[in-house]
């Protein structure tokens, strides 16, 4: 087990800068995910812990060891850097059999040929491929030859796991199947991992820490739970959850005695001060933390359905109440028509008030 | 605060240990980086010196100069040599008129060949013909064969008694003499040339209307364009980046071509600019030539460079092949036998008959008479005691031939195996430094040899090393001159498809062996080389086929001690020894084209147990 610390790390290609002064670190042992959308300096980012990608500056250590320093002028080739690292293209290599895909880097390490032996043995009944070790990559399926990928990592016993989005080129049952396999997998065999995705669902299953980046920035970085629950910024209190956060733009008031959030006819309760000089604010809600009802309740605020989406074990709603829209979710499998009345209620311990200006969370 | 921060900053030494080091580590961190920086330079030596070379030598006085300017140092700047060649008297005979020449031959020959290529093309991707696999194969064989081989063919039949020597077939067997026009000039120079050329313009036409994906012409159908419609306005548009390219090449090429102008028209001094640039070599005007060697060039360089701005920007979609591709056979209807029968004759014309007339012509005691008595086995297999053979040993017994032919076969062998070499580095500096400065130049230089004229380009390498440069010692009348000079004119068909090799090699593929530890060395040889083997064979074959049946690169280069089978045909005909000519032509087609099948068969081999790509 080792610790990755990267402090300072500034990449850019040409004018366009990928990833800006970045400090990270990755406590030892931990599962770290990296997610943002595309073009967010995610992948860059992890390139760089592997050796891949040389930083513009800033300094990269495994534990206490230095891998990279601009200052110090090391830079320590992927080759030596003894990391595992699971493409999205799997990259297995078409000309060799699964067995000889996991074992040439062993034989490249002057690994005696029973240790060989057993490490591919062990490695692919971890991932159940024991049968096909005789197969090459294009005699199996994609889910096959993701796990082929995995084995070869586990092969080499790296302290630490790099991954570049390894799922999603497979489809989604098989997605979900792989995800717990590989949160089965870390805890076995207690490396430090860091994952790279887009996908917020494998982000928030599998991590100890999720850390969101936006255009080379980290915006936010703490356990799921933080970050779905306690979104620092605008942009990750957006980028996470499905479906879409609702925000409410609008003015503190005092509100017979209340302090309200005044959003342009639909009042929001607050139970803690802001800040009185605050100015234009943004309130978020989570579409399953609003409180529904299908009877008329004269205190809460009623709106009208206007598009119902089933999905199975949930049922999205969209309700308006005058120019506002606000998305609902609610579990079941629920059967309405449209224009129908609801009344809706919001609890102010699921609100979270954001500065309009810096997008930032005013943390009442 | 801020401001001190600023001045340590300044302050640290451009050059520390620290920044060294980081240099150094940068340095090793990318091989292509190394890799390139050296062939960058190895290749600007081979390509660039010698255009340098040829411009200074055709700026100074040169030792043959000194008659017509007994004042004048060798050595010394002069425009003497572009006075002669643009606005003396000479300038007629050696400019102008073997440029009238060689342009007018480019263009009767590139219409010709490149209508009979792109029919053939057609016909055979395009169209229900019968027998496409043979026609296709057969179709491609006169681009294997040395483009002079139709030359000697047609010298058999159309020889008249103006020249000297023995008589052709047409006078033995119908008794009149072929007008001049008819046996020598540019009548069979376009002719055989054209012959030969076809099957280049084949070649790339075939692949582009292969790639054409017959939906395209679906699409046209169900916006409602009738059969004629879809044909000009969807498949002839899409196909003019190719044609275009197609008769660029071409046209370059016979610009540069030397074997057949030299056999049809030196006789009858009929000079295209290639023979005259020889002829100014033989007679040691170096400075003319270099000039001369200078227009073809720059006339290379606009070609190419008015082809890329026509078609240039369209050029991209030549390549695009989608998935879900389709091909529609056309029905040619009763067209077809006639059409099938018209391609039969052409191939029977072009490829089996001048086989067999050169075939005919090995066999003669005497030559011009082809009654069956005077035939004999004596030019193959005979000692040369006998006075027929003008007491030279038949092919199989001939110290002189079984050498040459032992020096083609080596000069074919190491020329595919260092262009292979250097094809797939050069591929992967390119792909591998793809965006950087010097994967650009690279890629420039190792194309830069093609606007060279080859004649022009052996006339260069003569001086350039002809004393030592450096630490390059002497190569003339050497083995090795005539292995570089073949490596660095294939160079650019060799590095592209080295670069289209590595192109097909996802960067993962080699990033996941890095990360695992498997240094540099050992990725190319496992995991780089197997995945671009297929390539680099066929890559590797076409250097074997050029580099065996090459005469105007090398004619100037070769000596006695380097002889290679071309250039001792050139000597046979040269001395009208029409027997052994005709039977080291065969000999030379028959290892060019077994060695193709060999390479095929060699190769498909390896693409059914390696690459079981995914």
């Amino acid at each position: 087990m080792e610790q990755i610390q990267l402090s300072g790390i500034k990449k850019s290609y040409g004018k366009e800068i990928a990833v800006q002064n970045l400090d990270l670190t990755v406590k030892s042992g931990d599962f770290l995910t990296i997610l943002g959308p595309s073009g967010c300096g995610k992948t860059t980012t992890l390139r760089a812990i592997a050796g891949l990608e040389e930083p513009d500056d800033g300094e990269i250590r495994f534990g206490e060891r230095v891998v990279f320093s601009r200052r110090q002028g090391v830079i320590i080739p992927p080759e030596n850097r003894n990391v595992g690292f699971v493409f999205q293209s799997y990259a297995l290599w078409p000309h060799m059999t699964v067995e000889q895909n996991i074992t040439l880097a062993l034989k490249e390490k002057k690994i005696s040929r029973a240790e060989i032996e057993s490490r591919l043995k062990k490695s692919l009944e971890m991932v159940q491929m024991e049968p096909y070790r005789k197969r090459y990559p294009s005699e199996l399926s994609g889910g096959q030859q993701q796990r082929v990928a995995v084995s070869r990592l586990i092969a080499l016993q790296s302290k630490i796991l790099l991954m570049d989005e390894p799922l999603s080129n497979l489809d989604a049952k098989l997605r979900t199947e792989m995800r717990a396999e590989l949160k089965r997998l870390h805890r076995e065999l207690e490396a430090t991992t860091v994952y790279v995705t887009h996908d917020q669902a494998e982000a928030l299953t599998l991590s100890d820490i999720v850390v969101v980046m936006n255009e080379g920035l980290v915006m936010q970085c703490g356990t799921p739970y933080d970050i779905y629950h306690n979104p620092q910024n605008l942009f990750v209190a957006e980028f996470i959850g499905d479906p879409r956060i609702n925000f409410f733009k609008g003015k503190i008031i005092n509100k017979e005695g209340h302090l309200k959030m005044d959003c342009n006819e639909i009042f929001l309760p607050l139970n803690k001060e802001l800040p009185s000089n605050s100015g234009n604010v943004i309130a978020s809600v989570r579409p399953e933390s609003i409180t529904v009802s299908y009877k008329e309740n004269k205190d809460w605020l009623k709106v009208r359905l206007k598009s119902i989406q089933p999905t199975g074990a949930n049922t999205i709603l969209q309700v308006q109440s005058g120019t506002h829209e606000i998305t609902l979710l609610q579990p079941g499998f629920i059967r309405m028509e449209i224009d129908e009345p609801l009344w809706i209620n919001f609890d102010s311990d699921s609100l979270n008030f954001f500065d309009e200006e810096t997008g930032n969370n005013l943390n009442i | 605060m801020n401001s001190s921060y600023f001045v340590s900053e300044k302050r640290r030494p451009v050059f520390s240990n620290s920044n060294l080091s980081y240099f150094f580590y940068k340095l090793l961190n990318r091989p292509q980086l190394v890799l390139g920086t050296i062939f960058l330079v190895i290749l600007s030596f081979l390509v660039l010196t010698p255009l340098l070379e040829i411009i200074k030598d055709s700026l100074s006085i040169q030792s043959y100069d000194i008659a017509y300017l007994p004042n004048a140092n060798i050595g010394d700047f002069s425009f003497f040599h572009f006075e002669r060649v643009f606005s003396g008297p000479l300038s007629k005979a050696l400019l102008i008129n073997p440029l009238l020449n060689s342009i007018a031959i480019g263009i009767c020959v590139t219409l010709i060949g490149v209508s009979i290529g792109t029919i053939f093309a057609w016909l055979i991707v395009r169209t229900n013909i019968r027998y496409k696999a043979i026609f296709g194969a057969l179709a491609v064989v006169p681009y294997m064969m040395p483009s002079w081989v139709l030359a000697l063919a047609w010298l058999s039949l159309f020889k008249n008694d103006r020249i000297g020597g023995a008589e052709g077939m047409v006078t033995y067997f119908f008794g009149f003499q072929p007008p001049n026009w008819i046996s020598y000039g540019f009548f069979p120079i376009v002719i055989c040339l054209s012959l030969h050329y076809y099957a280049y313009g084949y070649l790339l036409m075939s692949g582009a209307l292969a790639s054409v994906d017959s939906e395209l012409e679906d699409a046209g159908a169900i916006c409602g364009m009738n059969r004629r419609q879809r044909m000009w306005r969807i498949t002839v548009p899409l196909l003019l980046p190719a044609l275009g390219s197609a008769i660029v090449l071409t046209f370059i090429r016979i610009l540069g071509t030397f074997g057949t102008p030299a056999l049809l028209g030196l006789p009858v001094r009929f000079y295209t600019f290639s023979t005259q640039i020889y002829a100014s070599l033989n007679a040691n005007n170096n400075g003319d030539a270099y000039v001369l060697a200078l227009v073809l060039i720059i006339t290379a360089i606009t070609c190419i460079w008015v082809n890329n701005r026509v078609l240039g920007v369209r050029k991209s979609f030549v390549t695009l092949t989608g998935k879900g591709f389709r091909s529609r056979e056309i029905d040619l209807g009763t067209w077809r036998w006639l059409a099938t029968i018209g391609v039969a004759l052409f191939l029977t014309f072009t490829v089996v008959l001048p086989l067999v007339i050169l075939l005919w012509e090995s066999l003669l005691i005497i030559p011009g008479d082809y009654n069956l008595s005077n035939f004999t086995l004596e030019y193959w297999f005979g000692d040369g005691t006998i006075d027929e053979t003008y007491g030279e040993p038949g092919v199989f017994q001939s110290d002189n031939i079984l050498n040459a032919l032992w020096n083609s076969i080596k000069l074919g062998l190491s020329a595919a195996l260092f262009n292979g070499i250097i094809g797939l580095m050069v591929g992967y500096a390119v792909v591998r430094g793809r965006g950087t400065l010097l994967s650009k130049w690279l890629e420039g230089i190792s194309f830069a040899p093609y606007i060279f004229p080859s004649i022009a380009f052996g006339a260069i390498y003569i001086g350039m090393f002809s004393t030592s440069w450096g630490p390059v010692p002497a190569l003339y009348g050497t083995f090795t001159i005539l292995v570089l000079i073949t490596v660095v004119k294939n160079l650019p068909f060799t590095s592209r498809t080295g670069i289209a090799a590595m192109l097909q090699i996802d960067s993962s593929i080699e990033e996941t062996a890095r990360v695992q530890g498997i240094g540099w060395l050992k990725r190319m040889v496992r995991i780089v080389i197997p995945l671009s083997l297929n390539g680099l064979v066929s890559g590797m074959l076409l250097t074997f086929i050029t580099a065996m049946r090459e005469l105007s690169l090398i004619i100037l280069l070769i000596s006695p001690s380097n002889m290679v089978l071309t250039g001792l045909l050139f000597n046979y005909n040269e001395q009208d020894m029409a027997q052994h000519a005709g039977a080291v032509t065969l000999l030379l087609t028959f290892i060019i084209i077994s060695g193709s099948i060999l390479a095929r068969i060699i190769s498909r081999g390896f693409g059914l147990s390696t690459l079981k790509n995914g």
